[in-house]
């Protein structure tokens, strides 16, 4: 009885403004609803115009795009770097807590301050590749297509190794000692030591940390909103920016809801990941 | 022992400057005189420091409303969400009551339910509720993540403190709400304090739905008033815009600071359990 009633007020915050806008989400999307007005049911027909339409197209492939390239990014990256604090030296505290700062401070404030980076006519970055005589003039980062998505994917690495170094961190320290000395009996090298313990080991640590930086990176918002705000031309328009688009600032309800709830199909396959490994352990 | 070295702070100095390089950036910045911003000899340099990016963000815009706003949600929310995660936590694995098994699968799939695919229909029953543009409504929404992770990291914690502690309580004739209050509570202080500092920085670091659901100037948060308000039109006020976010990064940085042991150890721990 006390249980219950311990659980109780998690049980209503979450079941009325959790659960219930998922489903009341699932039931706009199948609504003509815009802001103010409840509208009526339409069936599949706003999953039929997204489809039709290119620009949610392109915002679905650069969510993907967008994702894949951090993820790859951030495992390489942050693994690199457990690996280097994985050793005994001075300032082991030190840098650990400074490391994790752009995984601990407000992404949209650092995602300004990238912004300024990335500016089209004062940026420090072009700037730095012109005296290295890397270009001739200034590049616009964000002012094309390409070169606006990838400093987006930059920007998300940044962000999201320090998480991916401490996790790995964490597993690396709970491999024994052991198995790399028996290894260096046998003749290893360092390379075939990491390829037959040191990776094969952190593979469970490997599918949390990217199934759950997945689901957050596939519904990024803070940082692609902060600095591009899906431009140029909606080329970097992703799911939840166009949701919030259409939704926010258009009053296309039912549209926009449809649009949020897309990348669902990707995550129940990410989700059953997470609970299935977080269930071996 | 050289080459040791090298091979260490090499790569740890590569790192350094691609991880610390915007915290760099909005520091410069905020003390850079107005002309310098536009030219400069090297930007990576400051040749005229001045103050008034800082005077002019604090008496010319909203910034200290907004930073007061932040800080109250952010604290109420942590406050709140700990209080209701701890008791939620201690159900689960010591209350066996029918049911707690899957309470416990619920609470970790709400944690991995993002809020980029709740935003809108939760703007509608925010709209009914009468609870839009007021800003104590941003604790309980907040709560909606802030609970099923510290409830997750908390079940996680409070697994590991021996239940002959409880059980000899019991034998004495204390009650649940005893055990709960005194004999758990106690022990789980460092539980607390992580959940505690991942609720603070995880609120202070919340966008969208401030940015949705606020809408005056005098209930915005730090992040949405300076990208709905600073930045206006073309011209960008970097040094306003800089000083902002350095002082808006600060409170989370300072709280990670003083509790990093513990911020690590959620973290690792997030992972391994």
């Amino acid at each position: 009885m006390l249980g219950y009633l311990l659980i109780a007020p998690a049980a209503i915050i979450l079941l009325g403004l959790l659960a219930y806008p998922l489903v009341l989400g699932v039931w706009l999307s199948l609504t003509s609803a815009t802001l103010g007005k409840a509208g009526e049911f339409v069936g599949l027909q706003n999953y039929a115009t997204i489809l039709a339409d290119p620009i949610f197209r392109g915002a679905a492939a650069y969510s993907v795009f967008y994702t894949v390239c951090s993820e790859v990014g951030k495992l390489v990256l942050g693994l690199a770097l457990a690996l280097v604090l994985n050793q005994q030296f001075r300032g082991y505290r030190a840098a650990r807590a400074l490391m994790l700062l752009p995984w601990v401070a407000p992404t949209v404030l650092s995602a300004l301050a990238w912004l300024w980076l990335l500016d089209p006519q004062f940026s420090a970055l072009s700037w730095l590749l012109v005296q290295l005589h890397l270009v001739h003039s200034n590049v616009d980062f964000l002012g094309h297509p390409w070169p606006a998505r990838f400093s987006l994917i930059v920007v998300n690495i940044w962000r999201g190794l320090p998480y991916f170094a401490i996790g790995y961190l964490a597993g690396l320290q709970s491999i024994s000692k052991d198995l790399y000395e028996a290894a260096a009996i046998d003749g290893a090298d360092g390379w075939q030591a990491f390829r037959r313990i040191t990776w094969p080991l952190l593979a469970p640590i490997t599918t949390i940390l990217v199934a759950f930086s997945s689901i957050f990176t596939l519904t990024d918002f803070q940082l692609i909103w902060t600095i591009t705000r899906g431009g140029p031309t909606d080329a970097t328009q992703v799911f939840t920016t166009l949701a919030y688009q259409r939704a926010i600032s258009g009053g296309q309800l039912g549209e926009g809801a449809a649009i949020a709830i897309s990348p669902i199909v990707f995550m129940v396959v990410l989700a059953f990941f997470v609970v299935r490994s977080v269930r071996e352990k | 022992m050289r080459l040791r070295g090298l091979r260490i702070y090499g790569p740890l100095t590569l790192y350094g400057i691609f991880l610390l390089l915007p915290f760099y950036w909005m520091l410069l910045t905020t003390f850079k005189s107005r002309e310098e911003l536009l030219n400069t000899a090297n930007p990576f340099w400051i040749y005229h420091f001045t103050f008034s990016h800082v005077i002019e963000l604090l008496t010319q815009t909203a910034y200290l409303q907004w930073f007061a706003n932040t800080l109250f949600v952010s604290v109420a929310s942590t406050v709140v969400s700990v209080f209701i995660s701890y008791i939620t936590a201690y159900a689960i694995i010591r209350l066996r009551f029918p049911g707690s098994e899957v309470v416990s699968t619920v609470i970790f799939l709400a944690y991995i339910v993002p809020p980029a695919i709740l935003f809108i229909p939760l703007a509608t029953i925010i709209i009914q509720l009468h609870w839009f543009d007021k800003l104590w409504a941003l604790v309980p929404i907040y709560a909606t993540f802030l609970v099923p992770f510290c409830t997750w990291l908390l079940i996680g914690f409070l697994k590991n403190i021996p239940r002959e502690l409880e059980e000899a309580a019991r034998v004495d004739g204390a009650s649940n709400l005893a055990i709960l209050w005194r004999i758990i509570f106690p022990i789980a202080v460092p539980g607390l304090i992580s959940a505690a500092i991942f609720s603070f920085t995880l609120s202070w670091n919340e966008y969208l739905y401030a940015l949705v659901y606020m809408s005056s100037s005098g209930n915005k948060t730090v992040s949405v008033g300076m990208t709905t308000e600073l930045i206006r039109g073309d011209v960008f006020q970097w040094g306003q815009l800089m000083a902002g976010a350095l002082i808006g990064v600060l409170p989370a940085i300072l709280v990670y600071f003083f509790f990093v042991e513990y911020y690590v150890a959620g973290l690792s721990g997030s992972v391994k359990e």
